[in-house]
């Protein structure tokens, strides 16, 4: 089956129709979603901004990392669920948007920017731990991640437009 | 001037008129908006988890308090900026939604409270105030805070 194929068939379950059609569930999922944005990407623009040595600078960053990280996971938990959910009301016209598919390619970027960060240049973190100004690398990977994260949201903010949609999906 | 009649000639002026009659705008201010709201979130959050007694414990409040509030008001300027130019574009709208006034009404105290009570807390000698009032200091911060998020969003959804 082709993923527009099982799109289609998602959004014929009856769970997709009522969450599709309900009064409140909707937009309480989608109010979490965004309200979730304080406590996942605020945490995470906090810890960038330490790498970028921009705030905290008296913070050893791995003390940032071990304290403030784990509150950043639960919210991009949230994040993941919730925004399930949503695709799951509106799976056809949210796969064929453009700016769903951006996203998605972005989210992958943000998250190989991670796993770069904690495979290079955090393992050495005990060489630069106290630094006010964190090296080079720590601070390419911040700026990324705040560049990504930014455009996700806009992104994000952009797929309840149909600007761009094939004709004759809706 | 009534509140109604400001409201229309904010609807009115210029700048509204270009954010209504542009299909790109109102979604891309509401991008700056979303954004600095991320941005309060996080300079919010990581003291009142301190506060709360989590996060970042061993680091004194006062400095984590001192660290973000450069980042909190710039969140802030941000958000109020775009904040007035959403408005500008539906206020006739806004007048009678009820999730704006909610909001509004919130953000009044959330703003009084965070640069006073809860600043004058977090500059405190740690030693002289009880655990207690910190956490009770937190959970009214993050608490008007959400609920101006929460309006703010619904401002959307009703009306």
């Amino acid at each position: 089956m082709s993923l527009l194929g099982f799109c289609q068939w998602l959004e014929k379950t009856p769970w997709s129709i009522a969450l599709h059609e309900s009064l409140w569930v909707y937009p309480i999922v989608e109010s979490v979603h965004v309200l979730t944005l304080c406590l996942f990407l605020g945490t995470a623009v906090m810890l960038d901004l330490r790498l970028l040595g921009a705030t905290m600078r008296r913070v050893p960053v791995s003390e940032v990392v071990r304290r403030i990280l784990p509150w950043t996971a639960a919210g991009f938990a949230l994040m993941v669920i919730s925004g399930a959910l949503l695709f799951y009301a509106v799976p056809v016209r949210t796969y064929l948007n453009i700016f769903f598919r951006l996203k998605i390619v972005m989210l992958v970027a943000a998250g190989l920017n991670v796993w770069v960060f904690h495979s290079t240049v955090y393992r050495r973190v005990a060489e630069w731990d106290l630094d006010p100004v964190p090296p080079r690398g720590a601070r390419v990977v911040a700026g990324l991640s705040l560049a990504l994260w930014a455009a996700i949201v806009v992104a994000g903010r952009m797929i309840a437009y149909n600007w761009f949609d094939p004709p004759g999906v809706h | 001037m009534s509140l109604l009649t400001f409201f229309e000639w904010c609807e009115g002026s210029a700048v509204g008129h270009a954010i209504r009659s542009s299909q790109w705008l109102f979604p891309v201010i509401e991008s700056f908006h979303l954004l600095a709201l991320a941005l309060i979130g996080g300079a919010v959050l990581v003291v009142d988890l301190r506060l709360l007694g989590y996060g970042l414990r061993r680091q004194p409040v006062r400095q984590l308090s001192r660290d973000a509030e450069p980042w909190l008001i710039g969140g802030l300027v941000v958000m109020v900026a775009s904040g007035m130019l959403l408005f500008s574009s539906e206020a006739v709208k806004c007048y009678y939604n009820a999730a704006f006034r909610a909001k509004m009404t919130l953000l009044l105290p959330a703003i009084v409270f965070t640069f006073t009570v809860r600043r004058k807390v977090a500059a405190a000698d740690e030693t002289r105030v009880r655990p207690f009032w910190s956490k009770v200091v937190a959970a009214v911060s993050v608490t008007l805070w959400s609920g101006v998020g929460a309006a703010g969003r619904w401002i959307g959804f009703s009306g």
